[in-house]
């Protein structure tokens, strides 16, 4: 319409200028008020986060760069490594298939690569809990000699003279300057929003669009409370508590929580990790020894080891250790398992490389 | 006579020399500041600090050098002999000492007029300031900072080290130091623990500087406390420290001996009172 008119009235300038306008309009409206970005939003399901996001308020440009610096092997000291290396997200940001990860010069860690999931609600980062705030997780696999091997300085120094960063922290904070705690809070923003809470489990919870559990998945359900609760407690299914499960110590005599007390009784004790997405992040426990999730049930079942520390949780009034399950109970615990893997979190493009 | 006459000169000599070493210039007013210059001298036992290559005998006979040391100072208190006390603004209250940089070596802090007979610091990062947000944790404290190529902040259980000492000694053999180097590394940390109690390494310093000289602060000059850190004593004290028994020492329970060892190095040999501002009198 407007191409014919201007036909008309002889004015091609006139054209130019409105697909100019059209276009800039458009670029704008994507650049400030996208509508897939609604920035962080706690699951109806869920508690409020642990971590204080009025500290570091969540907005497009910083989420966008905090993923950029995710998938950015310029944080390794060869830039080889990204922090996506080791958190893949069709893996629900674990390493998947491996028990400890390769990391810089493909040397290899000590620990299973834990998943990038719900951190807005940990109240301390890694096996042994030995970082206690989300800003200040990434410093550790930066300067980790088997991961990336970089000091934060010299990443911080790489980010300034680069074509790009300087202008996306403007765009993010306010200032192209590039100090550690904008470029820790921009992984902060990716990774809070990192939220896996779309699980058959979660529907069921809210209620929506009348989703419901099978016989099988209800009697799961029915096993997980009586049985893992205690440990892995809703709904993030953890309680976030240090303990010994009885998997003994492992030939590089791993002494976990220990390591950050110093304290005796911490002694091989590890961070309850969380069942949602166990589809996804095999190998298990904090060295990766279990490969399967029937070797998992097996540990509990029959080869749960008399360890000092052992939780309490695990020793049962007759003096035998482990979990009391029937063949059935398995079946049924298994199919309730499935309910907690998310789909939507470990294919979400959003969450992925992003361009 | 005469004598009598030499007498009472003598005398008015000694009352007017006497008067001007105990306070030159009108009494403090609190209401204006100076500058109080502390400064950090590294000893080992009665021989000057030469990084890198000077060699020295700990206590257990055992030869070796310093090639890298530094460590934190922080919450600085002064106090007058009538016990009033100025505390450094925590904001203001950080410094990294280092042996390899100079200008570290002198920390300048401006403070009311008065005449100080004490000086209180921590050796370490109080647990307050080492549980801060990030964004409180600029300057020396920066995890990233320039710590002249040396981190200071354990990534992996967060928290400063607050007093690093490396060197070489051919008591530590291949065994102590398996890169074959024979070198040591004592990195002391450990502010308490954030959400379970742990390790307390952060140890008060307090020096009565009364003995050695007051510090007499007035406006627009600067006194001078000139400090001794020895070296020696991290090595002698309530424990004595072999190196080839304990070649490494970072987060664990031995990382105590040597902090309560390292608590005394501290000592005040002598102060500079009414001395010219931006000065860094050797």
């Amino acid at each position: 319409m407007a191409h014919m008119n201007s036909r008309r009235t002889g004015r091609p300038f006139a054209v130019l200028c409105l697909v100019l306008a059209c276009a800039v309009a458009c670029n704008k409206a994507a650049d400030v008020a996208p509508d897939w970005f609604g920035g962080f939003k706690k699951p109806a399901n869920f508690p409020e986060p642990v971590y204080d996001l009025n500290a570091n308020p969540i907005n497009q440009a910083g989420f966008e760069l905090g993923r950029k610096l995710f998938h950015d092997p310029l944080l390794s000291r060869n830039n080889t490594i990204s922090c996506a290396s080791c958190h893949i997200q069709s893996s629900a940001f674990t390493h998947h298939g491996h028990d400890v990860s390769h990391g810089i010069d493909d040397k290899l860690g000590t620990r299973n690569a834990p998943p990038i999931m719900n951190l807005a609600w940990s109240k301390n980062f890694f096996w042994d809990g030995g970082v206690f705030h989300l800003d200040m997780l990434a410093i550790a696999p930066i300067e980790n000699p088997v991961e990336m091997d970089e000091s934060l300085m010299n990443v911080l120094a790489k980010l300034r003279q680069h074509t790009q960063y300087p202008r996306l922290f403007e765009k993010a904070f306010g200032s192209p300057e590039i100090s550690t705690a904008n470029f820790l809070k921009a992984l902060s923003q990716f990774m809070l929003m990192a939220v896996s809470s779309n699980a058959k489990y979660d529907k069921v919870m809210r209620g929506e669009g009348h989703t419901a559990f099978t016989a099988d998945e209800q009697a799961g359900y029915a096993v997980y409370q009586q049985h893992c609760a205690g440990c892995h407690a809703e709904p993030l299914f953890t309680d976030q508590s240090f303990r010994d499960n009885g998997l003994g110590p492992n030939p590089i005599n791993d002494q976990g929580r220990y390591m950050i007390t110093l304290n005796d009784t911490d002694s091989y004790k590890f961070k309850v990790p969380s069942l949602r997405n166990l589809k996804y992040t095999a190998p298990y426990m904090h060295d990766g020894r279990l490969l399967t999730l029937a070797a998992v049930i097996a540990h509990y079942r029959r080869e749960v080891r008399d360890t000092p520390n052992l939780d309490p949780l695990l020793r049962n009034p007759d003096g035998s250790r482990g979990i009391v399950l029937s063949e059935t109970e398995k079946t049924d615990l298994l199919a309730f398992l499935q309910t907690l893997n998310d789909e939507k979190f470990v294919t979400d493009p959003f969450l992925g490389v992003g361009n | 006579m005469k004598a009598y006459q030499y007498l009472i000169v003598f005398t008015l000599g000694v009352l007017s020399f006497t008067s001007c070493s105990k306070n030159e210039g009108p009494a403090p007013d609190q209401q204006l500041t100076g500058n109080l210059q502390l400064k950090f001298d590294h000893i080992v036992g009665d021989k000057k600090l030469q990084l890198g290559s000077g060699e020295y005998t700990n206590t257990a006979g055992e030869l070796f050098t310093v090639d890298l040391l530094k460590y934190y100072v922080s919450n600085v208190k002064i106090s007058t002999a009538d016990g009033r006390t100025y505390t450094v603004p925590q904001e203001e209250s950080y410094f990294l000492i280092d042996a390899s940089v100079t200008e570290s070596q002198f920390v300048n802090i401006e403070v009311p007029e008065g005449d100080y007979t004490q000086l209180t610091f921590l050796l370490g990062v109080d647990s307050l300031r080492s549980t801060m947000p990030v964004e409180d944790r600029t300057g020396v404290l920066d995890p990233a900072g320039d710590h002249n190529g040396g981190g200071m902040y354990w990534s992996w259980n967060s928290g400063y080290i607050f007093f690093k000492m490396e060197g070489q000694s051919p008591a530590v053999d291949l065994e102590g130091d398996p890169t074959g180097q024979h070198r040591y590394r004592y990195h002391i940390g450990g502010f308490g623990g954030y959400d379970a109690p742990t390790l307390n390494n952060i140890k008060t310093v307090s020096l009565d500087l009364s003995r050695a000289g007051t510090a007499n602060v007035r406006q627009e000059l600067s006194s001078n406390v000139h400090l001794f850190i020895d070296l020696a004593k991290v090595f002698n004290g309530s424990t004595t420290v072999s190196l080839a028994e304990n070649p490494t020492v970072m987060f664990g329970d031995y990382s105590a001996f040597i902090a309560n060892n390292y608590q005394a190095m501290f000592s005040h040999d002598h102060t500079h009172n009414f001395e010219p501002l931006n000065g860094t009198h050797e």
